[in-house]
């Protein structure tokens, strides 16, 4: 059996969903859990093909439930187990990963936004912000990172699972429909090359010995007796959740911390609005900035503040009707910059476009 | 006198357990804990919990355990077996969490004939939540949502479970319904459930017959009559698949 799939550095133009799928089987990934929903499914047909190459296994399982849960139970028994999914399918995510949330066990799920509410379409949005940032019954302790290429699909699908097994909380690889299904230029690597060290997974259940015997039985549940046992365990999620905060949080930025006008957006958005602010600098606009925040949970709220106490002027742009921007607010709350918006709710957004509003707003 | 032990299994440090006093569970798990000191597979069984009444199980044993969502035992226990064949998965669970909002998962799962072990109380209520009507509530039984008695034009006839699986799972599954009333017959089972997920063969899952005394409102007296006489009548206690012996 061969033992991996990249060897070296390999340039490849490939479509997001199978980058997703050799970045998986490059971070160590034992087992795929996953239910089809557009427009994630070829992570799993790569990951099928892939997966018996290289030792792995998949199951298929009856929904999103199962397959959230599914996936925890291979984390429990001591594998790296991943799941995808999108729109609706994200919805059922969500009560497994409070469970994640709850008991700390690192899931990696990977959400290839769709449009929404409901079924919507099947091609694109960045509406899947609120709910995989906050969307369980709890108090989101969990790290979103969105990507905006196929580069950030290998490498964060590769970073998530070290950031998952590394801080034990849920972790989230927010996609979208355009980098599912475009084909497009990345170098894909193994990570022992670039000195990446892959955390090694351990099990919860099932470790060698007797319990009761020779070791302690994990008896672990996410179900308490009374309001002081939860507000314990809720605090010490929260404490350990803050502390990890300016270890996991990352953002990009060009100008952004000179600028009197700085175009916000994350995802695929973002190389419009980046693009935008590199052609309004080209032209000689010199007070324009971009920021990009790369995980939206947490938010890197310190960098985002700096920000809008310099600023004149903020322009949130999203394929939402302004999910980014309601956390960007909370953020940057009690500064007095003016804010700008282009929402538009499944619809992508144009680097013209951002520079008209910019011209508009000036 | 031989007086009954306490199994070796249990956890000593949670008992006296947490079920209400003349409740099935506890007997359940006697069996259980009777089976896993028999077959020696405490080093090497996980055993998940579902929400309801089988939560209060989450330390019960000295054996690895997770409790986890309401309906959702049945995926997490598959999950752990998938990525850890080695390991013996048993997934415990009321009527509510296997019938109702986890049937899909029992259902699929009993398709695919996971190698795991399904234990389902049926007590013909919602015990936790406080008595409200299950997918096994008996015609005509009253219950919090049901006050007037199950009316079966308007929710349908309870399941039957063991005979639902056993039409669904095929070669190599085991299928039996016990109850708490014949404890050894019980043991029987589950211990055959167990032994069938060691050899591989396929999907197994056991009902067992509870009583629920403090929703149902009854005495002892009461309870057994009602589990012995009225419940088997809709409910046939026996196995209904065994490996090797056909369809
Ligand atoms: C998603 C969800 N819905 C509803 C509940 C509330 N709930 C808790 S226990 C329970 C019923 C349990 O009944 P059953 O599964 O028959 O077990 P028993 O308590 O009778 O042993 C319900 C509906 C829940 N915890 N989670
Ligand atoms: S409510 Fe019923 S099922 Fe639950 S512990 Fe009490 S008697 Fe047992």
């Amino acid at each position: 059996m061969a033992n991996k799939p990249i060897t070296g550095e390999q340039r490849v133009f490939m479509t997001g969903n199978e980058v997703i799928a050799y970045a998986a089987v490059m971070a160590e990934a034992d087992i795929m859990y996953g239910y089809p929903i557009t427009p994630q499914n070829e992570i799993m047909h790569y990951w099928t093909r892939l997966a018996p190459k290289y030792g792995k296994k998949f199951l298929q399982t009856e929904d999103e439930l199962s397959a959230g849960f599914t996936t925890i139970g291979g984390v429990l028994a001591g594998r790296k187990a991943f799941t995808a999914t999108a729109g609706p399918g994200n919805t059922l995510m969500q009560e497994p990963m409070s469970m994640a949330e709850m008991m700390r066990i690192p899931t990696l799920l990977i959400v290839q936004q769709r449009g929404g509410p409901s079924t919507a379409t099947v091609i694109y949005s960045q509406q899947e912000v609120t709910m995989t940032t906050y969307g369980g019954n709890g108090e989101g302790f969990r790290i979103v990172y969105s990507t905006a290429s196929h580069q950030d699909l290998y490498d964060y699908v590769i970073k998530g699972f070290n950031t998952a097994w590394k801080y034990r909380f849920p972790t989230f690889i927010l996609g979208d429909g355009y980098q599912a299904k475009m084909r497009e230029a990345c170098v894909m690597y193994d990570p022992a090359e670039r000195g990446i060290e892959l955390v090694k997974p351990t099990p919860y259940m099932g470790a060698p010995g007797t319990p009761g015997v020779d070791r302690k039985p994990s008896h672990m549940r996410n179900t308490y007796n009374t309001e002081e046992e939860l507000y314990e365990v809720v605090m010490n999620l929260a404490k350990a959740y803050e502390a990890i905060i300016p270890e996991v949080v990352e953002f990009e930025e060009l100008n952004a911390f000179e600028a009197d006008t700085v175009i916000i957006a994350h995802g695929v958005v973002s190389r419009a609005a980046k693009g935008a602010v590199k052609e309004l600098l080209a032209e000689g606009e010199k007070k324009v900035g971009y920021f990009r925040p790369i995980t939206l949970r947490p938010l890197a709220v310190n960098e985002l503040r700096e920000i809008a106490q310099r600023a004149k002027k903020l322009i949130i742009a999203e394929s939402s009707y302004g999910q980014l921007l309601k956390q960007i607010k909370e953020a940057i709350y009690g500064t007095d910059v003016e804010i700008h918006t282009i929402l538009k709710p499944g619809v992508g957004i144009t680097q013209e476009e951002i520079v008209a509003k910019y011209h508009e707003v000036k | 006198m031989n007086y009954p032990q306490i199994p070796k299994s249990w956890n000593i440090e949670s008992k006296p357990h947490k079920f209400c006093p003349g409740c099935g569970h506890g007997i359940a798990l006697k069996a259980l804990g009777m089976v896993i000191d028999e077959l020696g597979i405490q080093d090497k069984t996980v055993f998940g919990v579902d929400i309801g009444c089988s939560l209060l199980a989450w330390d019960f044993f000295n054996v690895d355990t997770i409790q986890t969502h309401h309906g959702r035992t049945t995926p997490v226990i598959t999950g752990i077996k998938r990525a850890n064949p080695e390991l013996i998965t048993i997934a415990y669970m009321g009527d509510g969490g296997g019938y109702a909002i986890g049937s899909q998962h029992l259902v699929n799962a009993a398709a695919r004939n996971e190698k795991i072990t399904v234990i389902l109380i049926n007590n013909t209520n919602y015990g936790m939540t406080g008595g409200q009507m299950a997918p096994t509530t008996l015609p005509g039984q009253k219950t919090e949502t049901t006050p007037y008695g199950r009316d079966v034009g308007e929710t349908g006839y309870p399941t039957l479970g063991p005979e639902m699986v056993a039409a669904i799972a095929r070669e190599g599954a085991y299928v039996a319904r016990g109850t708490v009333a014949n404890l050894r017959q019980l043991k029987g089972f589950i211990k055959k459930a167990i032994e069938n997920q060691m050899a591989g063969n396929g999907f197994s899952f056991v009902e067992v017959l509870s009583g629920c005394p403090t929703n149902w409102r009854t005495n002892a007296k009461e309870t057994w009559d009602f589990i012995e006489n009225t419940m088997t009548q809709y409910f046939k206690v026996g196995e209904l698949k065994v490996p090797g012996k056909g369809e």
